[in-house]
């Protein structure tokens, strides 16, 4: 299938929708070319390579934890004004990561974005394995990590509770909902493609766990009725939940009163920045896999330049946002705000804040130009660029603040250790091998969903999916068997 | 290529008739002749929900929303109840026992503080609307159910992948085995299957 020639659909026709599953005109072979990567008997060497880079990299992160646990948290860079560190800004780099994938599963389902559905799947994969690296960090951050039952209301022999009033459990509540919530979401979509996969297995042992995880699906309108149902229920739960998140991430910063810290903007600001890098990092995952596992056909240059346009939207929402906070800390006429922006920028950071400026509010708007929007090697270095640029956004927002306060004399610099790097760059290991048994074990595009988006899948014949004309269906129609 | 189902299942073991369809066009008349054919035992197995198919079979709305708008009030509840406990309670069980919270004076903030509770309190909301949801769907859906007559029938199997089966169950009050064979050939399937309980 991969081999016939992908057209190009990203044109814009208005009388016309665009074609978003090229190639196919039937259910049969939509199957065949999704799960084509789960049911080969070997997957590609780049595979196997990529798991045992991954695997190492996940290895050092459970490696350089054991040794934080046991020696202290002295072996990190966090000190007296910077208490916060390195795994603050992996906690709060990682949950952004964590945005795109609820947002594109909720937010552009309710909006009725059909291109969503070829990349809810692992956009929802990718979050939840973003969330459980970015709950790692504060886990480990707390000290005594044995003690990290305490962050939930657990009835103790100490009459002890956790503090409500306190942002910081705050965050606890809504990071561990937004966990369960995107885990349910993404476990109910994936139903019925396990459901697909166990009755084509072809092995007793797959049968019997794809049979378990799809809990005996059998396809019954009756309850796809409900099912839709409870899908619709979970994404206008998911919409105002994803928003949600974040604001309280950012309110772990604006409630308390360091400059730089405490101001009205950081929540919509943290969401928009969230919803920056989430994409960033569907798209960096979301290239090699659809050449490595030939899902071309699905993720089409057209998705891709739809995500293009969210980045760069939500790019410059974010260098507004970098361009307002330096307004207000001028117009404040506040001396201490205005020491800590021109700190950010000038001072002994400087060249972390201008990283993150070039990354996320110059690169992405080289997407206004469409030659950029569907040049896939753009994309790619482009996509990177944004992720690093957002993580360097968490450094400098959490580090600048704590490091140069209000009196210089309660002043330090922060500089991380070697463990401080590694377990960072481990939690990309956890990251990626999580994902790559995801794309491996499990369907990696909702099959389901997509059957239903395709012109063939209207029991009225009209295919509304790409012609909203019905009088043009059969001229479209005809056109499709040509681009076949 | 249709079989002649009587032959195959004794009746006794005769779960119901499937008629097998390749187009949703063809499921979707099927369903609304069905309907109209007076037979109440019946379902469509699908590979994805066709659109307006469970209309045409005449389901009825689920009651699933009103599960789920309980779900979020107890979240809700709940929240409020934990927060105001934990933080601020102190009474006396029956004048003898003292309960009391985790009172810790912050800056002199109240201990009950309503704006604080916020966050937590629609978090929670949240939490518990969408495990109803999702409960409540396997619940309604009689989810996990690892046997049935449709999963056992090899020839449903692409019921998950392209095909569209019409399933009349023999429990039907107006089942009559060769009635309804000669009813589903009109529906013009592909084939028709019987299916063994």
């Amino acid at each position: 299938m991969t081999t016939l020639p992908l057209k190009d659909n990203t044109g814009e026709n208005p009388s016309q929708r665009a074609q978003l599953i090229l190639n196919h005109t039937s259910f049969g072979s939509v199957t065949d070319d999704i799960l084509k990567g789960n049911e080969c008997p070997k997957p590609p060497r780049s595979w196997y390579i990529a798991l045992a880079i991954s695997f190492s990299m996940m290895s050092m992160l459970g490696v350089m934890i054991g040794y934080l646990i046991f020696t202290g948290v002295g072996v990190w860079g966090n000190n007296n004004p910077v208490a916060w560190g390195y795994p603050i800004v992996n906690f709060v780099f990682w949950v952004g990561i964590g945005h795109a994938g609820t947002l594109i599963s909720a937010i552009l389902f309710l909006f009725r974005q059909k291109w969503r559905t070829a990349i809810n799947r692992f956009a929802e994969a990718m979050t939840i394995f973003a969330v459980i690296c970015a709950g790692t960090f504060p886990g480990i951050h707390i000290g005594r990590a044995w003690l990290a039952y305490w962050l939930f209301p657990i009835p103790n022999q100490m009459d002890m509770w956790p503090q409500f009033r306190s942002p910081l459990l705050w965050d606890v509540f809504a990071v561990g909902t937004y966990f369960t919530v995107s885990l349910l979401f993404w476990y109910l979509g994936m139903i019925p493609d396990l459901a697909t996969m166990r009755d084509r297995a072809n092995s007793k042992v797959k049968a019997i766990a794809y049979g378990i995880a799809s809990l005996g699906w059998r396809g019954s309108m009756r309850h796809w009725h409900r099912y839709e149902r409870a899908y619709l229920l979970l994404a206008a739960l998911a919409t105002p939940l994803v928003l949600s998140v974040h604001s309280v991430v950012s309110f772990d910063f604006a409630v308390s009163q360091l400059p730089g810290w405490h101001t009205t903007i950081f929540p919509p600001y943290f969401v928009a920045g969230a919803i920056f890098s989430g994409f960033a990092m569907v798209m960096t995952l979301a290239i090699p896999a659809r050449e490595l596992w030939g899902l071309k056909n699905f993720i089409t240059t057209r998705h891709l330049e739809n995500m293009c346009k969210v980045v760069l939207l939500t790019g410059s929402m974010v260098g507004y946002a970098y361009s307002m906070e330096f307004f207000i800390a001028w117009y404040s006429g506040e001396i201490y705000e205005s020491f800590t922006f021109i700190n950010r920028a000038f001072g002994p950071y400087g060249w972390a804040y201008w990283i993150m400026v070039s990354c996320n509010v110059i690169t992405p708007q080289i997407f206004w130009f469409k030659k950029a929007r569907t040049n896939i090697v753009i994309i790619f270095i482009a996509s990177l660029l944004v992720n690093v640029g957002m993580w360097f956004e968490r450094f400098v927002i959490v580090v600048t603040s704590l490091a140069n306060d209000f009196l210089p004399s309660s002043w330090g610099m922060y500089e991380p250790t070697y463990v401080d790097v590694l377990t960072f760059l481990g939690s990309f290991g956890l990251f990626m091998t999580f994902f790559l048994l995801f794309i491996r074990y499990l369907p990696v595009l909702a099959i389901a969903e997509l059957k239903a988006i395709m012109p063939e899948a209207d029991p009225h014949g009209h295919g509304h999916s790409y012609n909203e004309m019905e009088g043009e269906t059969d001229a479209s129609a005809k056109e499709m068997e040509e681009g076949e | 290529m249709s079989e002649v189902p009587s032959t195959t299942v004794a009746r006794d073991d005769l779960f119901g008739l499937a008629a097998e369809f390749t187009t949703t066009p063809g499921i979707y008349h099927a369903a609304e002749k069905t309907r109209a054919a007076g037979y109440t035992w019946f379902d469509c197995n699908v590979p994805f929900p066709v659109h307006g198919l469970d209309r045409a079979m005449g389901v009825k709305m689920t009651i699933l929303p009103v599960f789920v708008f309980f779900g979020g009030l107890t979240g809700l509840i709940l929240a409020c109840i934990l927060q105001v406990f934990t933080n601020s309670l102190q009474i006396d069980l029956w004048a003898l026992v003292p309960v009391v919270g985790y009172q810790f004076e912050v800056s002199g903030k109240p201990l009950i503080g309503p704006a604080a509770f916020v966050p937590v309190a629609f978090e929670m909301t949240v939490l518990f609307s969408a495990l109803t949801a999702v409960f409540g769907t396997f619940f309604l859906n009689k989810l996990p159910m690892f046997y049935h007559p449709v999963l056992k029938c090899p020839q449903l199997a692409r019921a998950t992948d392209d095909r569209f089966y019409l399933v009349i169950e023999a429990k039907d009050p107006k089942f009559s085995l060769a009635e309804v064979e000669a009813f589903l050939h009109t529906l013009e399937p592909e084939s028709v299957i019987a299916l063994e309980k």
